[in-house]
């Protein structure tokens, strides 16, 4: 880890420091690649723990303490990929993560492009308002929500998950979008209108291509929080929606906690997180600024 | 950029307002029902005014919950964003290190919070995790399930390997929009490592820290799962924060017009301090506007 990174960051440090005399230079490089290294390991010895932990038997882990497994097994995995009762989590926690994704994006589209070309009344009161929201502790919102959805007969559906986690994702998205649209000139709308494009139009085969950055990144900060949330989703659901995160818990049983197939479900938690920033790494640094910068 | 006058954006807001109406309002209006009103059971319901709120300021246990979680959050933010800044500065600039880097750093922020909570439980245990065995070991007494300040470090640690990475995250995209010409006009005026920082780049970070700050206030104010999966609130009540204290009251005990009183309290604190944040944040974007 740490010799890689010395390499890492010689590149970019030497771009900064280029009229520095080659001897003050190596012991600088090295020092940031140190930082760096030491911060990354400290990041990811806790995840190669519980993958560690997943190729392990539970006697193994119970009885030895290695830092690699002697006997590697992948039977925890095979469980839980095997077992109908474990795998519908993920396909649950994916549902309505990825709907939730697509209802946020949709609402938050025309009101991040209201928000940033016009002034109407009251807007910034509305801006601040739907800040607010994001502000709103789940805790404060588990019971209301449970009473809520449990009256109007959407109790453990996906589409209940998904628009309580609208909460907190609608407002994130107005917000990350509103800071993008503001980096488009106007003139591009108005030289649109000229050209006699209706709003609509404009909007889908103009507009929206040239803030596709912009949306992706929305898009995801909206799967993030809706897959790392707990709190709602679990209170929402019972049977038939239930999120992989909450069916973890069911591994304490009377022998004891099934530390295998626990870590091992803990580790397919981080994959679809692993996949989507690999895909998004190039706008994952603009994105945290929410188009800020 | 200056914009148009047209009431007529409403309608392209009235979507979100519709959602948030139905997702916030609703049950906002319910929590603020239940503070006002007691009931004896059997849905039957009569009017108590203020009366839960006057209970609650009077509760030892509301106060000491908020202690709990203002040090928390003052312990969270003293260490994460200078540790946050200080990663940034020695992050590679750019080329596939960089996004080596980034990938990386992001990953515990994907991490669902309650696998954050096991994979931290699991590797501070003193029989089978990595840190508890080591510390062990090395003849440190450490269990968290037992000794208070081994908890609050543990869930402080915790706290701090997962959104360090959000900070510095943060503050490296500030870094990135500083332009070369700055480094070298300092580099002619010979201007020491220090003073680039504190003339150059912090400025030029003022506001994503602005965003890093409010983020990470926010969020360690609400925080719940992760602490509730290691520690479970305990030992005692040694790291029960607000919200493990809210849901305990709320849906175990099902004391409704005292958690509903808590809740409304509870928000309100959050938004005077987010308000302020906000307030200061939106300044800095006039001042840098002009």
């Amino acid at each position: 880890m740490t010799d890689t990174s010395i390499q890492a960051s010689a590149p970019g440090q030497m771009a900064t420091s280029e009229s520095k005399v080659a001897r003050r230079r190596t012991p600088k490089i090295k020092g940031s690649a140190v930082v760096m290294g030491l911060y990354l390991l400290f990041l990811l010895l806790p995840i190669y723990w519980l993958i560690n932990m997943s190729l392990k038997t539970n006697t193994e882990i119970l009885g030895t303490f290695s830092l690699f497994p002697r006997d590697l097994t992948l039977a925890n995995y095979v469980k839980i990929l095997t077992d109908e009762s474990w795998y519908i989590g993920y396909i649950n926690s994916l549902i309505y993560v990825v709907m939730n994704t697509v209802i946020s994006l949709v609402v938050a589209l025309p009101a991040a492009y209201a928000f940033s070309r016009y002034s109407f009344m009251g807007d910034k009161h509305l801006f601040f308002w739907l800040l607010t929201n994001r502000m709103a502790p789940p805790a404060v919102f588990a019971l209301p929500f449970f009473q809520l959805y449990s009256s109007v007969g959407l109790f453990d559906t996906h589409i209940a998950v998904a628009l309580a986690h609208c909460l907190f994702n609608v407002p994130l998205a107005v917000w990350i979008l509103e800071g993008f649209m503001r980096g488009v000139p106007k003139e591009i709308d108005e030289t649109a209108y000229l050209d006699g494009y209706s709003f609509p139009r404009f909007f889908i085969r103009i507009f929206t291509p040239l803030i596709a950055s912009g949306i992706g990144v929305a898009a995801f900060f909206c799967f993030m929080f809706s897959w790392v949330e707990l709190l709602l989703s679990r209170t929402l659901t019972t049977v038939d929606a239930k999120p992989i995160a909450a069916i973890m818990t069911r591994t304490q049983g009377a022998a004891g906690i099934d530390w295998g197939v626990l870590a091992a479900a803990g580790v397919l938690t981080i994959v679809p997180g692993a996949l989507v920033i690999y895909f998004v790494r190039n706008y994952i640094a603009k994105g945290f600024a929410l188009g800020r910068v | 950029m200056n914009k148009t006058v047209n009431q007529k954006a409403w309608f392209l807001v009235l979507p979100v307002l519709v959602l948030v109406a139905f997702s916030a309002v609703i049950p906002l209006m319910t929590v603020v029902n239940y503070s006002v009103q007691d009931t004896f059971g059997n849905n039957q319901f009569f009017w108590n005014g203020i009366g839960w709120f006057k209970d609650m300021l009077e509760e030892e246990r509301m106060w000491n919950a908020l202690w709990r979680q203002l040090t928390f959050s003052a312990i969270i933010l003293a260490i994460e964003i200078p540790l946050g800044i200080y990663v940034a500065l020695n992050m590679p600039k750019k080329g596939f290190w960089a996004s080596f880097c980034l990938v990386l750093m992001s990953l515990p922020l994907l991490i669902p919070w309650n696998v954050v909570g096991t994979i931290w439980q699991i590797f501070g245990r003193v029989d089978i995790g990595l840190l508890g065995y080591t510390l062990d070991k090395l003849g440190i007494s450490y269990n968290y399930t037992q000794d208070i300040v081994a908890a609050w470090v543990t869930v402080i640690v915790m706290d701090v390997w997962h959104w360090t990475s959000l900070v510095a995250l943060l503050a490296y995209a500030g870094l990135q929009s500083i332009p070369d010409a700055y480094y070298q006009a300092a580099k002619i005026d010979q201007a020491s490592r220090w003073k680039v920082f504190r003339y150059i780049e912090l400025p030029k970070m003022a506001g994503v820290l602005m965003i890093a700050i409010l983020l990470r206030f926010m969020d360690s104010f609400m925080i719940y799962t992760e602490p509730f999966v290691v520690t479970g609130g305990g030992p005692g009540n040694a790291t029960t924060f607000l919200s493990i204290d809210l849901v305990k009251m709320a849906l175990g005990q099902f004391d409704l017009g005292p958690a509903a009183a808590f809740s409304i309290m509870y928000f309100l604190v959050i938004l005077l301090i987010s308000w302020v944040f906000y307030t200061v944040m939106t300044n800095l974007d006039k001042r840098d506007g002009v």
